[in-house]
């Protein structure tokens, strides 16, 4: 690897560490469009400071679109605090207006000086790693430092108001100013990621990392170091590809091995993954199927005065008859002569999911209105769900109705 | 500028004004809905379908871009759903990451052939208006420019949707749980007016480019938004506001040699800034002449109330320390009730002292009452102590109308603290 390689790899990779960090903020406060505007509303800036300024050095340019991104945001949040325009519409017009004003001012960049001074901002649009040199990196490192300290320091007081804003404010934390706090921490980073990811994809650099790593974990601390890495992952990544592979700007690419990476999470992640989650979903419905379906059986025999219903009448559907095998191999019950027979350790199991289903229903009659936010007719039984004199009361009910499920098999014929 | 009066120059600008029409009659439905970053979303996303068209049939615009454009259009509506959705990721972030995504894939593939066909990241970011003019076709013996014929089939399409649906889209647009219960399928609504979205952004694109087409479905309606409460003035409107964009955008731009897209969105900029400071209703600075005018009147009426509870301590009908001493307002506010009180013909110098006219004392007399009826009931059914009555009272007591009034004491008088009462 060269030096130029290298130089990139430790700035982007930084880069990456800390946005990641950063948007982990961004995206449980759920401001993950914000980081957005305030990316594009940087672009003014950052022309102008070039215009005012006539100097390329990426201290000068970075500050002054620091300064307008920080404008935009206030927009933002005054526009949808003051007016009746409501947040989503409020970041498209500052994104868009002040967009189309930095497009504006690079128009009078190139107008103007001499020829190459225009390729310096354009590369900003879409990102130019190649650009970054070694004391670019010490001045990413520098801000990274100061920014990951910050959220070192101030863990406790970020994460209580990025989860409950108004639990915050009770407690008497300054909420405002540290809410102001993270987002500018949010555009310090959004600012360092221009160089290398351009204005337009940068906030997909906070998004991303974060959106992912909460795939993996339910805790904050845990987040954001994973979200970190991440960051930093498909930063070494993303420069790694575009450094070797011709024609693939590293910018664009940061980002799709950012959305792979995304999309890998939230199919594999084994709590929160789709793949889990429908595996999850198939044994749940298979368990269910066979609870209803053993309950039918056990309800037929009932009505018919114990003796065994056919296979017909329990089992309509083809998911049924693979539930009654599996009931068969479970030894709950046995099939004799086309009748669908409990043996002594289905009745058993049968009166039990009988009963369960019995007093759930006795529970909706006699409290219809409490039904909706207590009941969860996808549990058994009412035990340890219900409070346990009602669980009595149901009980006696259910008796007293003659509704206890109490069937006793005749010999077998 | 004798050149703003050219052919180029007027087809220029009514191109901007189609693609303003189009996109602020849409953008309309966008804003109210709280769906403004879809529109974003789908204008960056439509990139990859434009860059796999362009390079199949090896030109920019035509028929395969727009249906490549089409087709992303809806992908990247039906994917952010679905993450959203099935994913769990919250709205606004799924949003976030399928456009990034799709537009990195799009710039890639751009970047990639850039070498071997004309296509250009630049120009698809900004569009180039400018250029609009050069690209023609014969139409009844005129050189009319591609661009205004295939937005001015757009703008057709839109108003023809736009009008038959209309019922449809405001209902959706208002109360989706409405539409739904009155059988309405509020997501075959949704993805048409997405489809429109998707076109209309395709449309728009070569003329001014991905990121103004956001400022065009935004700005616009957001202005309108701020200046009326009907949908159907508020797309008439947001069409004006695009129009009025295109035109003195184009005009600035040339003036100042700029590129006219950027322009464009700058003036819708300063026209939502215009909106927002001078709406009638919604503007600042009418609210803040609202709150200020609805502080005099209040302060007037205390004003008011000290002078008939003075009258009243000097009859002898209450103690003295019943009446405040100190003005509620501050000394400005305090100063123009004054004024606003001499000027309504309530108090009247005489000699040293400022006095209650006749009318004045009946204004006075109800406010009084107003405040006593409002303690009594205070404490009577909203059970408060007694010295946290006089304040819930004081700022309530500007709050009544004759008829609320006559019921606070009918109330109050069936639990006999009536005489308290001036009569």
């Amino acid at each position: 690897m060269d030096y130029n390689t290298a130089i990139v790899l430790a700035g982007v990779s930084i880069l990456g560490l800390t946005a990641g960090s950063v948007g982990s903020f961004l995206v449980l406060r759920k401001r993950a469009l914000a980081g957005d505007a305030l990316a594009h509303a940087s672009l003014p800036g950052l022309v102008g400071a070039f215009l005012l300024f006539e100097r390329r050095e990426l201290f000068i340019l970075l500050a002054g679109a620091l300064v307008s991104g920080l404008i935009g945001i206030a927009v933002v949040a005054i526009l949808s605090r003051y007016t009746r325009i409501k947040e989503d519409a409020s970041i498209g017009i500052v994104l868009s207006v002040f967009f189309g004003l930095g497009i504006v001012l690079s128009r009078f960049v190139q107008n103007r000086t001499t020829a190459g001074s225009k390729a310096g901002l354009d590369s900003f649009l879409l990102g130019k790693t190649a650009g970054i040199i070694a004391q670019d990196v010490l001045f990413i490192a520098v801000v990274a430092g100061f920014t990951l300290a910050l959220l070192l320091l101030m863990f406790k007081e970020f994460k209580v108001v990025t989860f409950d804003q108004g639990f915050a404010r009770a407690q008497g934390w300054p909420t405002v100013p540290l809410d102001f706090c993270l987002l500018a921490l949010v555009a310090v980073n959004v600012m360092i990621g221009l160089p290398a990811v351009g204005v337009v994809l940068v906030a997909a650099l906070l998004i991303l990392p974060a959106s992912a790593a909460r795939f993996w974990t339910d805790r904050l601390g845990h987040m954001v170091l994973l979200s970190a890495m991440f960051g930093g992952g498909i930063g070494i990544v993303g420069t790694l590809l575009s450094a070797n592979v011709s024609g693939l700007p590293a910018g664009p690419v940061i980002v799709l091995s950012g959305t792979v990476l995304l999309l890998f999470s939230m199919l594999a992640s084994p709590r929160r993954g789709l793949l889990a989650k429908s595996w999850r979903d198939f044994w749940w419905a298979r368990s269910i199927e066979q609870r209803c379906l053993l309950q039918e059986i056990y309800e037929e025999t009932e009505r018919a005065g114990g003796s065994p219903p056919t296979k017909a009448d329990v089992v309509h559907r083809a998911t049924e008859s693979w539930a009654l095998s599996r009931l068969v191999r479970a030894g709950w019950v046995e099939l004799q002569e086309g009748r669908v027979r409990l043996t002594s350790s289905g009745l058993v199991r049968g009166q039990e999911v009988v009963l369960g289903s019995r007093l759930w229903q006795a529970y909706l009659e006699e409290y219809p209105d409490q039904a909706g936010p207590l009941a969860d007719l996808s549990m058994e039984s009412i035990d340890g769900i219900l409070p346990v004199e009602l669980v009595t009361h149901l009980q006696r009910l259910v008796r007293e109705q003659g509704r206890w499920p109490a069937l006793s098999m005749g010999e077998p014929t | 500028m004798s050149d703003l009066l050219s052919t180029s120059a007027i087809w220029t600008m009514v191109v901007g004004i189609l693609a303003g029409a189009c996109c602020a009659s849409v953008g309309c439905y966008l804003v109210l809905r709280r769906m403004s970053m879809l529109g974003d979303a789908i204008s960056h996303s439509v990139l990859p379908g434009i860059a796999v068209a362009v390079l199949w049939s090896g030109e920019f615009g035509g028929w395969p871009s727009f249906v490549g454009a089409l087709a992303l259009g809806g992908l990247c509506t039906l994917l952010i759903e679905l993450l959203h959705r099935q994913g769990g990721l919250s709205a606004d972030s799924s949003m976030g990451v399928v456009f990034s995504g799709l537009f990195s894939l799009g710039v890639i593939i751009i970047t990639r052939e850039a070498r071997r066909k004309h296509i250009d990241a630049d120009c698809i970011l900004f569009g180039l208006i400018e250029a609009v003019p050069l690209d023609t076709v014969p139409l009844a013996g005129m050189q009319i420019p591609r661009a205004v014929l295939t937005l001015g089939a757009v703008a057709i399409l839109v108003t023809a949707v736009i009008l038959l649906l209309w019922k449809e889209f405001k209902i959706v647009s208002f109360d989706a749980a409405l539409a739904s219960a009155m059988g309405l399928s509020a997501s075959v609504v949704h993805y048409l007016l997405m489809t429109l979205v998707a076109i209309v952004a395709v449309a728009c694109f070569e003329a001014v480019g991905s990121i103004v087409v956001v400022a065009l479905f935004i700005v616009p309606p957001a202005t309108a938004h701020l200046l009326t409460d009907r949908l159907g003035t508020m797309m008439a409107l947001s069409i004006v506001v695009s129009a009025v964009a295109a035109v003195v955008g184009y005009i600035l731009a040339a003036i100042f040699n700029t590129s006219v897209a950027g322009m464009i969105a700058v003036v819708c900029g300063m026209e939502f800034a215009l909106a927002v400071i001078l709406g009638p209703r919604h503007g600042i600075l009418s609210k803040m002449y609202r709150q200020f005018s609805l502080s005099v009147r209040i302060a007037a009426e205390d004003y008011l109330g000290r002078l008939f509870r003075e009258e009243e301590v000097l009859q002898g009908q209450r103690p003295a320390e019943s009446v405040p001493t100190a003005p509620t307002a501050g000394v400005l506010i305090d100063r123009f009730a004054r004024r606003y009180a001499k000027q309504a013909g309530w108090i009247a110098q005489q000699g040293e002292s400022t006095v209650l006219t006749q009318p004045g004392r009946l204004r006075a007399e109800e406010v009084v009452q107003s405040h006593r009826l409002w303690q009594e009931f205070a404490g009577g059914n909203l059970s408060l102590p007694a010295d946290h009555r006089h304040e819930a009272a004081h700022r309530l007591e500007h709050i009544i109308s004759p008829a609320l009034r006559d019921e606070l004491a009918r109330e109050i008088r069936s639990y006999d603290h009536g005489d308290d009462l001036p009569k």
